[in-house]
Parts: structure tokens; sequence; C-alpha cells
């Protein structure tokens, strides 16, 4: 399989990563470079074989449905390139 | 004192007991190194002297008074991708400008509890998403190391080009690293370090910057087998903030060290015979197989048949987890925000500025191969591959195969922009990739030269959880290959 530019664009749009015209032509040729590169597994026979969920076999860990964390909004709050009363700002969304 | 900076943590842990150095004097000794080194080399991204010079402080008091921790007072370089308090924590990503986390790893949290001192944050490929540490926002990190009467530099491999560099240029004792690929092993191997990669499980994942979840590990690079024993000790832990965290105690790696060979099964796969393979690789494994003979270890060929198909699985398998995992920089909650005329335009323009073009490619082959009608014919094939290739070691383990020996890479270190084409750089990691992709323990030893005098590693792959095992047999390497030094051509 390969990818046009088109299709380049449209999974960039749904990567959210704004691509130029020049940037998709050369991303084309390289993911297609990849594409190739994966396409050696069609030479595997995997009929039967189940896929891989865990490299470790170990039962899921669970732990208790209770609070053991919070109180550190400020905290959370800190990083961010725009907040305001501990709330993330953003562009407006909705009119 | 320059000469602090050539003991191994061995030595230096029992010089600082017997209180014949102190931490502040070792701690000096590496801010001075790094303050010489660095330019030239740029391993650093992060120097934190006074914190350094603090807890060298705190630890030299908790000497004076008999206490202390397994590390007390060992001064250590940490990879960007570890998140520390306060300190810079990047990835060495645009993306992430100015974030300085409100915690810290469960990773770095054991070696500061062990008393261990930091002394900066080290350069890597952006994301760990590189073998070359070219790809890191920060600039390229030089390999200490020079082909013999050359003044080109080289690279020193990646992702964790910066920790390699550091230890190999005497700017840290050890550092700490992560490897989703080949990325402890790569670099260690090409710039004369011991690194190993654990099984997946062992060392916890929370606070580490997520790449591919399902195959990120970290562990330590060091000058010694021991030292690297030493370090993952402190690392490795039950951590009930990390799910695949592995409930089992970690054993003291340090006892396994010069414990007998003899007996040990070695297999060695005839599919890591690849053609175009330098003449000196071939030797060297042929030197590393006399060596684990001489040594009393039993050798038998085996077969790996699912090898050559562990890259291109992991290429569809780690971009497709690296989608989904840098879908939270978005500009919202930390780092680079560019704004935009609406929240998506918004979304669009800061990945845009802020990623960096390999880490770009990984994450749109990565949305392309899980977005509809693709996901089965490429990650769920991947994910059956994998399945695969895992089946191959239980096998060998099954017929009671105590470890693998491999060489490290296909080849010594290159030059930087030497490699242009992204699937040619990938197969620097064609030895490394399977380890990950099975969740197996790997270490790279040092064991030789190639013929224009750059460093170049064995591998042994061990069972689940038996890093005993790979300490035990890369110190009987060490012996016999010995230490290997680069010139200090940047201190004159």
């Amino acid at each position: 399989m390969s990818v046009d530019i088109d299709t380049v664009k449209r999974v960039a749009r749904l990567a959210r990563i704004k691509v130029s015209d020049q940037e998709a032509e050369r991303m084309t040729g390289e993911l297609n470079g990849i594409l190739q590169f994966v396409e050696q597994l069609g030479e595997v026979d995997i009929s039967g074989v189940e896929p891989m969920t865990s490299v470790v076999e170990q039962t899921m860990k669970k732990r208790q449905d209770k609070v053991t964390d919070g109180n550190k909004a400020g905290d959370i709050v800190a990083n961010a390139p725009v907040s305001e009363d501990n709330f993330f700002v953003v562009p407006k969304v909705v009119e | 004192m320059t000469d602090l900076t050539r003991l191994t943590i061995a030595e230096a842990r029992e010089k600082l007991r017997a209180r014949e150095i102190s931490s502040s004097e070792l701690t000096g000794a590496f801010l001075d190194a790094i303050e010489t080194a660095n330019p030239h080399l740029n391993a650093y991204v992060k120097v934190t002297p006074e914190k350094a010079r603090e807890m060298a402080k705190a630890s030299d008091e908790r000497l004076a008074k008999g206490e202390g921790g397994e590390l007390e007072g060992i001064p250590l370089g940490i990879k960007d991708l570890f998140a520390t308090e306060g300190v810079h924590t990047q990835a060495c990503s645009h993306i992430l400008d100015r974030f300085e986390p409100r915690y810290e790893s469960t990773v770095t949290a054991n070696l500061w509890a062990d008393g261990a001192v930091m002394l900066g944050k080290l350069n890597m490929d952006e994301f760990a998403m590189g073998s070359s540490n070219e790809t890191s926002y920060y600039g390229q990190v030089v390999n200490p190391w020079k082909k013999e009467g050359s003044n080109q530099a080289l690279v020193p491999g990646g992702s964790s080009g910066g920790s390699a560099a550091a230890v190999a240029a005497r700017l840290c004792m050890g550092a700490t690293a992560t490897d989703t690929g080949g990325s402890i092993r790569q670099p260690a191997a090409f710039t004369g370090t011991v690194g190993i990669k654990p099984t997946y499980g062992r060392c916890s994942r929370w606070g580490t910057v997520a790449f591919a979840s399902s195959l990120d590990q970290a562990g330590p690079i060091a000058h010694t087998v021991r030292d690297s024993a030493i370090l993952l000790k402190s690392m490795a832990s039950v951590d009930p903030k990390d799910t695949t965290s592995v409930d089992r105690p970690v054993p003291n790696y340090e006892d396994a060290i010069g414990r007998s060979v003899k007996g040990l099964k070695i297999g060695i796969p005839s599919e890591y015979r690849v053609e175009g393979m330098p003449a000196a690789i071939d030797e060297l494994w042929q030197r590393g197989i006399e060596w684990l003979k001489d040594a009393g270890a039993e050798i038998v060929e085996l077969s790996l048949p699912h090898t050559k198909y562990a890259l291109p699985a992991y290429y569809i398998v780690a971009p497709a987890e690296a989608s989904s995992n840098l879908a939270r920089y978005d500009g919202v909650r930390y780092g680079l925000r560019e704004s935009g005329k609406d929240i998506i335009d918004m979304y669009e323009n800061t990945r845009a500025a802020g990623f960096g073009d390999e880490v770009k490619r990984r994450v749109l082959i990565g949305t392309y191969v899980l977005s509809a009608g693709y996901y089965d014919a490429y990650y769920l094939k991947a994910q059956k591959v994998r399945t695969l290739i895992k089946r191959d070691f239980d096998i060998a383990w099954a017929d009671g195969v105590d470890a693998i020996l491999t060489p490290t890479t296909p080849d010594a270190a290159f030059a930087p922009g030497e490699i242009t084409d992204p699937v040619t750089m990938y197969l620097n990691d064609v030895f490394t990739v399977t380890v990950n992709m099975a969740g197996l323990p790997g270490i790279s030893v040092p064991a030789g030269l190639s013929e224009s005098g750059l460093p170049l590693g064995l591998q042994l792959i061990g069972k689940p959880f038996e890093e005993e095992t790979l300490f035990q047999l890369g110190q009987v390497i060490e012996d016999a290959a010995g230490r290997f030094q680069p010139q200090e051509w940047w201190a004159s």
C-alpha cells in the first residue's frame, strides 16, 4: 500500500499537525519509504496467531477505587501556557 | 582533583564510606569536567550545579554519621525524558518548552532515596525517536570517540546519546537512559560504555515521558558491568503507580558479578549474521564466543526465524503508540502554544511548530496505521508478528538456552548527516529491537575496537527477569576485553 499527497494531508489533519503543500509532498515520499519497508510483514503466515497484548505474563493489577491524591489544582495548571483561576484557557470553542 | 572522575561507582562508594573523599569534592570534580567538556560535546542540556552541591552536602552529612544509601554521594546524569521536580524536563522537544514538572519520576525518586546526586539533564533524540541524537531540539551530541587520526565528529548513537556521551567522557559516574528499540544499548556500543535494558516491567514508567508504552523501559548506562548492576538495583522497583510494573522483589544484581558461568548454555542465532556486516563485527562476535567458551559456557547454534520481521513490525507498533501518547501535546496544559484563528488551528500550529521532522513522521505513520480501514492490515498484523517474535525466544528458553550472544550494532558510530534516509537510520536497531518486541532484558558490553579505532559492543539477551545472568556473563566479557577510554581531546 502507498499513500498520495491527499492522504498525507488528511492524516496530518487527523493528527492535528499543520503541513504546507511542500512538506506534505516531501512527507509522502518518506512515508511511502516506511510503508514499503513494513510491507515485508506480508510474507509472514499469521493464521491462527493471537495478537500480542502483553509481553509479560501477568494479570492486570487492580486497585481500590478510592481517591489517593488531589487538591493540587495549582500544580496542575502551573505549566499551562495560559491559565486563569486554576482553569486552562483556550481560544473560544462555542459562539 | 580531576582524577576523581576516573573512579567507578563501586570504587567511589568505598572511598566515600571510608571518608577518604567527600561527595562535595567528587561532585565538584564532575561539575568542573562538565564546564570544560560540555561546550564541545553538548551532552547536558541543563546542568544543575546548585542542586548538585546541595545534594552532595546532604550526602556528606549522612556519610559523616555513618548513614546513607547504596548510592550515597554518587553524582549521576539524568536523561531529559525523566520528570525531575522543578527541573527542565522536555524530552529534548520544542513542544515542551519551559516544562518543569511538579512531581518526580519513580526511577529518579528511587535514585535520590538511595542518596545519589543529580548533576543535570542529558541530551537525547526528541521524544527518544532517533538513533543518532540528531533529532534533539537542543542540537547534536558529539561522540567523545573519534576515528584514529581523524578529527571528524561522530554521533554517539541514540536516543540516549547524551547519557552515553556523558558517561564515556566522564561527565557523570553513571546515567539514566531509556530503551524502546535500542536506545540504551546502541549508544552504549557506540561510546564504549555498558548499557542494560531490563525486562519490561522491571523499572516503573511513572513520570517518564511516554513514547511507545508497550516497549519503553528505563535502564542505566555506566562504565562497568558492576556499576550498571549497582544502578539498576536502585532504579528498579515495584510501583503501584504503574500497572505494568511487575510484582517481583528486586534482586541484589551485584551478587551475580563474578559468579561462574560454567555450564551456562549460550545461543548464537544464525539470523544475526547479516549480509554486508563488517568483518570487524563478525570477528568481535567470534571472540565473544571464545571468551564465554573459555569461561566454561556451552555454545549452541540456534534459530530465531522471525528476526527480520522485528524491525518492520516495530515501525508499526511504536509509531502507533507514539501517535496516541503524543496527542497530549496540544498547547493547552503545558509547553509551547502557537496561536490560531480557532482552537483547532491553535492545536495544528502548535504541533507543527513544536514537533521536529522525525516526530512528525512517526505521528503521521502511527495515525495512518490506526486509521479506519487500515488497523487490521497494519497494527493487528504487527501485533501478531510480535507474538511470533516472542515465541522464537520462548522456544530457545524451553530448549535450555540461558542467554543469547549477538553483536549490539551492525557497525560502529557514523558521522552526523551521513544517514539521511529514515529507513536506513532505523536499521541501526536491527539487532536490538527484537528484545523490546519480546520484552526481554538485554545488555551491551564494550568488547573491542573497529579497524578505525571506534568502540564496538556485544549484546547478551536474557530470559524475562533474569538480568543476573546477563551481569554474570557481561563480567566475563569485560574481564576478557578490558575497558575502553576515548582520548580527552576536549580538555586540551
